[in-house]
């Protein structure tokens, strides 16, 4: 639809140069012609995939009840009452609050120890680094019920004192969660960025060493600043993968007020959330953070996961 | 960092150092940075992974002490085999999934890369509506679907004028499911295909059209075997994913009547009521030595890149 104003404008002075261009117009024509065809290919696509979110969004705003008698396909009934709902009754807040705690120490730990980490392997070109790396990467591709039952027994079996968590052990405790998450990460933040230190000219390194810089500064003063680029697009990637984990929250914690939101979400959804428009908000409200870092860091999260896989 | 000053230490592994004298306090610094976090991996990750494979030779009910395990072999694997009819569902389920993720989504992220490559105008649009379902969690799809599947009121029922219960019925539920995970995977591959597709010298592809090639003839012949490298991972990567899937059939229905998984299975094993923990186990070492395999060949992707 756009494309024939330009190949309007195209073909005018193309015909006055004579025959011998007109093979290229019609040329040009069909490559407008295939132009318009990818486009309208690609928006029914695109509308097509943002049509579930749509419909989750257009009906978190509906009265159940008015759904119910209308059919969902009517328009109307518009209501905020999904939304107080599920944030009053259902306590999203606190479940929010919940998963900050475990989210926030996790992404800045996984970083300082993947980066540290990285700087070694990045530093030292040792043989066992392959070694090292491969301990690293694999750690973080394992199905992660190939861990569980041992790290089950383990977490019930270590105590922690009871101003640290009121289970009096690391099973169902918020330590617990953050530990796990960072021994699962560490692996990919040490991949991408032992790969990007590497580009790090070993000059400035060794100007600090003269200059008698030790070793934790040179990597805390000069190597760690410079890495700024990739710690941001990790800390993106990081914060949108903890706080969407389901698995590990379902087998480590038992006490319900204790879940992150995105585990929490699938109790609400038995007791609270007996109408789907309710469980739209609740799913609205809990997709929202992870959108919202999306689209304010869409740069890092991109550069982020090709980092990973591409370098 | 070319620079081959033998170190100095004689503990130490001999081989090219950098050109710096590493003090004591320096050496400390080493085993730290690098032994704390290979420890908290090591410790969380790869010790429990033995014991899993070790306790998968065990009947144990996981509720009395260590003393009350008993140690029977392989007969666990003989009973997944042989006398557990969801481990059959499961690992067809598995598979199944593995073939559709590459099917559908794969293909489809390809074909969205290579068009979203041609600098089209609104480009950056469109490839954010096809990657904003990357950002959600897999628990979160699974939620979101259910208002598209759910048998009062669901759009696909009331558009089509059916009463297919489409998470109920486990004849029909797994392809409902498999479409779901879909629409996460696709914006995923597209977006790995698009940073393959960007690492390409232009120059080739303008090459291949002066010499007559079409746009089709030049991805087929040119472009897609340059991308070996990216080819590779993406198999390696669905792979992984279709091992690794879980949450979405955990929130539709446990992973129970018609949604098996080996995850779920595992899980329903060990986190579940059945308390089967030698049973568990060894389904989790069956997961485990088929993703070591791909994680493996990951690994030799990307560190015969490095050099």
């Amino acid at each position: 639809m756009t494309m024939t104003t330009p190949l309007a404008d195209r073909s005018a002075p193309a015909d006055r140069t004579g025959p011998r261009n007109r093979s290229a117009v019609a040329n040009r024509r069909r490559l407008s012609a295939a132009h318009a065809a990818m486009y309208l290919l690609l928006t029914a696509l695109a509308l097509l995939w943002i049509f579930p979110l749509l419909w989750a969004l257009y009906n978190s705003f509906r009265d159940y009840d008015y759904v119910l008698t209308h059919g969902y396909l009517s328009v109307g009934g518009f209501t905020l009452s999904n939304y107080t709902e599920s944030w009053e009754v259902g306590g999203i807040p606190h479940y929010f609050l919940n998963s900050m705690i475990i989210t926030i120490p996790a992404v800045l730990l996984i970083l300082f120890i993947g980066s540290m980490a990285a700087f070694v392997l990045a530093r030292f070109p040792w043989k066992f680094n392959v070694i090292m790396l491969a301990v690293f990467i694999a750690g973080n591709l394992l199905p992660q019920q190939t861990l569980l039952t041992p790290l089950f027994r383990l977490y019930n079996a270590i105590p922690l004192p009871y101003w640290m968590s009121s289970s009096g052990s690391l099973y169902d405790s918020y330590w617990g969660l953050i530990l796990v998450h960072v021994a699962f990460q560490t692996g990919f933040c040490v991949f991408v960025l032992s790969n990007y230190m590497k580009t790090v000219p070993p000059e400035l390194l060794e100007a600090a060493t003269v200059d008698g810089a030790g070793l934790f500064r040179q990597y805390w003063q000069v190597v760690l600043p410079l890495c700024r680029p990739a710690l941001a697009a990790l800390a993106t990637l990081m914060i949108t993968w903890i706080y969407n984990d389901f698995f590990w929250a379902l087998a480590l914690m038992v006490s319900g007020d204790k879940l992150p939101v995105t585990t929490a979400l699938q109790n609400l959804q038995g007791s609270f959330f007996t109408d789907t428009n309710l469980l739209a908000a609740g799913s609205v409200l809990v997709a929202l953070p992870t959108v919202l870092v999306f689209v304010a860091l869409q740069r890092h999260f991109v550069s982020g996961l090709t980092m990973g896989a591409n370098k | 960092m070319t620079s081959t000053v033998p170190s100095q230490a004689g503990t130490e592994p001999r081989v090219p150092a950098p050109k710096i004298r590493r003090s004591r306090g320096d050496r400390w610094t080493i085993a730290v940075m690098l032994g704390l976090p290979a420890a908290i991996v090591i410790g969380l990750v790869w010790i429990p992974t033995v014991f899993t494979v070790i306790l998968s030779f065990a009947r144990w009910d996981g509720i009395g002490g260590t003393s009350s395990i008993e140690w029977i072999g392989p007969q666990n694997y003989v009973d997944a085999v042989q006398a557990y009819p969801p481990f059959q569902q499961a690992l067809h389920n598995n598979v199944l999934w593995l073939a559709f993720l590459f099917v559908f989504p794969t293909i489809l992220g390809i074909f969205l890369a290579v068009l979203l490559d041609r600098g089209l105008k609104g480009s950056r649009l469109y490839q954010s509506i096809f990657y904003i379902p990357v950002v959600l969690s897999m628990a979160l799809v699974g939620f979101v679907w259910q208002l598209i599947y759910s048998t009062d009121g669901g759009v696909l029922n009331t558009i089509l004028g059916t009463d297919v219960d489409w998470l109920g019925n486990p004849d029909v539920n797994i392809w409902a499911v498999m479409v779901a995970a879909s629409w996460r995977h696709t914006g995923y591959i597209m977006l790995l295909y698009l940073a393959g597709l960007k690492a390409i010298d232009p120059s080739v592809r303008e090459a291949a059209l002066m010499d007559g090639a079409g746009p089709i003839r030049t991805f087929f012949r040119i472009v897609f075997p340059l991308m070996k490298p990216t080819n590779l991972l993406i198999i390696v990567i669905t792979v992984i994913e279709a091992l690794r899937a879980f949450d979405l059939v955990w929130v539709i229905n446990k992973g129970r009547n018609g949604l098996e998984l080996i995850s779920a299975l595992v899980t329903a094993n060990v986190v579940g009521e059945a308390g089967r923990v030698g049973f568990g186990s060894a389904l989790a070492t069956i997961m485990l030595v088929i993703s070591l395999v791909f994680i493996a060949l990951y690994l030799w992707i990307v560190m015969r890149s490095d050099d």
